[in-house]
């Protein structure tokens, strides 16, 4: 049986070392995040596009990634949010998992240099480029019930979408996890409510996710619950698979952190 | 940050079951509606993580961010109907003593504590390993494991987006009440984590209690 003053003593190391977790999540690793990028910094060359495609507002498509592969997402005019959930290709019992991705960055802003977790441990995709910063992973994506609340009648929304594409994989209710919406400026302001701040968004951002593991996303451009433009003002998304040079050493996600060199090596003992 | 508080009418001998469950262990049991189940925090400052399925149809299940929103911010609190991912309400918060629970930091597992303390606390029990050997007995595995309750958790969310897991506000003796809306299974794990401050360091018991509808 352990002592009390070794039970605190042990707790005490345990907070010290939490306390300088923190500081260096949320201060030193803040400050090294690059800019966002240039809207027009990082086009892509037609030989390394694998596919691409437009979707049209309310709806969804689903797209085989495989590791390294990267899928930028253009809202073209700025009036649209797109929905993501994923699954890795060979267990689908591994997925997106949204509060790991904010507890162990220490953030809700997802932007250029972040990454999306796994609920195993893992990186799911990195942001690599982003020209917005501006994404929801709080709020979720709309619903019959939100959009009925939103504009009077329910429309095509992101919850019927995932059902549908799911089923399309064999998946189902079971497996649809909490979502991360792109271009969603949502924050939580000092009394805990959520803002939505249509001023940052512009048309024609885009972010480029690097896929770290083999996997099936789904996107759905259904406009977002708290954008009081509602779905009559989406439009079309612009989706490109394609290939990109491998990532070096430095590269910013697999660095920014002790978190992160850990997530990714756990990651690419998958692939090892 | 103000919180409502409530305290409750609910005549402690009136109940219909009480349990302690010791730290770090899980712990289940369907809630009729209309039912109302007490976590008490019997030592103060430990998380209690819980999950919600519809008992007709476990497909149907608590979903975090359908609850939040619904509401409309990023808290649980008095009042806060907790939604399932078909947008119907389960159940909610009838009474509450401590005033700060969360819902969007999930739950601690094995693999994230490896990535975010380092390899070797992979060997620390927790939540995630609860939750699976508690919903292994009726039939649901991994991939029902969803974003779950974190009550008398404190992890403030800042308008620049920080997301700290930070020392609890809840007293021994704090509790929280949920009232079913529907039957449900109600899944607890009660946290193991000793790498954060969600415990004080220091996972302890915790009590919960049923009273019937309509029991004063």
């Amino acid at each position: 049986m352990m002592s009390a003053e070794t039970r605190h003593e042990i707790a005490e190391a345990n907070r010290r070392r939490y306390e300088e977790l923190r500081a260096a999540g949320q201060g030193a690793t803040t400050k090294s995040l690059p800019d966002p990028s240039a809207l027009d910094a990082v086009p892509i060359s037609s030989d390394a596009v694998i596919s691409s495609e437009d979707v049209p507002a309310g709806w969804y498509a689903t797209i085989r990634l495989r590791r390294g592969e990267v899928l930028r997402i253009i809202d073209t005019t700025g009036r649209s949010s797109v929905s993501m959930i994923g699954w890795r290709q060979e267990e689908t019992s591994e997925r997106i998992n949204c509060a790991d991705t904010v507890k162990v960055q220490w953030t809700t802003t997802l932007s250029k240099g972040r990454v999306i977790l796994s609920d195993m441990g893992r990186v799911f995709m990195s942001l690599v480029e982003d020209t917005s910063g501006a994404h929801d992973v709080l709020v979720g994506g709309s619903t019959p019930a939100s959009t009925c609340a939103t504009s009077g009648v329910a429309s095509r929304n992101t919850h019927e979408n995932f059902l549908a594409a799911a089923a399309k994989l064999g998946l189902g209710l079971r497996d649809i996890p909490p979502c991360v919406t792109f271009f969603a400026p949502v924050s939580v302001d000092g009394e805990g409510r959520f803002r939505w701040d249509a001023s940052r968004k512009r048309s024609g951002d885009f972010v480029d996710l690097r896929a770290e593991m083999n996997m099936f996303v789904v996107l759905s451009n259904c406009a977002h619950p708290l954008d009081l433009a509602g779905a009559a003002a989406s439009g079309p998304v612009t989706l490109i698979r394609h290939r990109a040079p491998a990532a070096t050493p430095e590269d910013v996600c697999r660095t920014l952190s002790p978190e992160m060199l850990r997530a990714f090596a756990f990651t690419h003992r998958l692939f090892a | 940050m103000t919180s409502l508080i409530d305290t409750s009418p609910l005549d402690i001998s009136h109940a219909s079951y009480a349990m302690d469950i010791p730290a770090e262990r899980p712990w289940s049991h369907i809630l009729r509606r209309g039912q109302t189940l007490r976590i008490i925090d019997s030592e103060g400052q430990q998380a209690v993580d819980a999950l919600l399925y519809c008992l007709d149809d476990p497909a149907e299940r608590y979903s975090a961010q359908d609850t939040l929103r619904v509401q409309g911010s990023a808290y649980i609190d008095l009042g806060t109907r907790l939604v399932s991912n078909r947008g119907r309400v389960m159940a909610r918060i009838t009474a509450d003593s401590c005033g700060r629970h969360d819902t969007s930091a999930g739950c601690c597992s094995c693999e994230s504590n490896a990535v975010r303390f380092g390899e070797a606390t992979r060997y620390q029990h927790a939540c995630r390993e609860n939750f699976i050997l508690e919903l292994s007995k009726y039939g649901l595995g991994k991939r029902d494991i969803v974003a779950n309750l974190n009550f008398f958790m404190n992890v403030p969310i800042d308008p620049s987006g920080n997301f700290t897991v930070v020392d609890g506000i809840s007293e021994p003796g704090n509790y929280i009440d949920i009232t079913a809306d529907m039957d449900v299974l109600f899944v607890i794990s009660n946290c193991p984590q000793v790498n954060n401050p969600c415990n004080g360091f220091n996972p302890t018991p915790i009590r919960v209690m049923i009273w019937d509808p309509g029991a004063l």
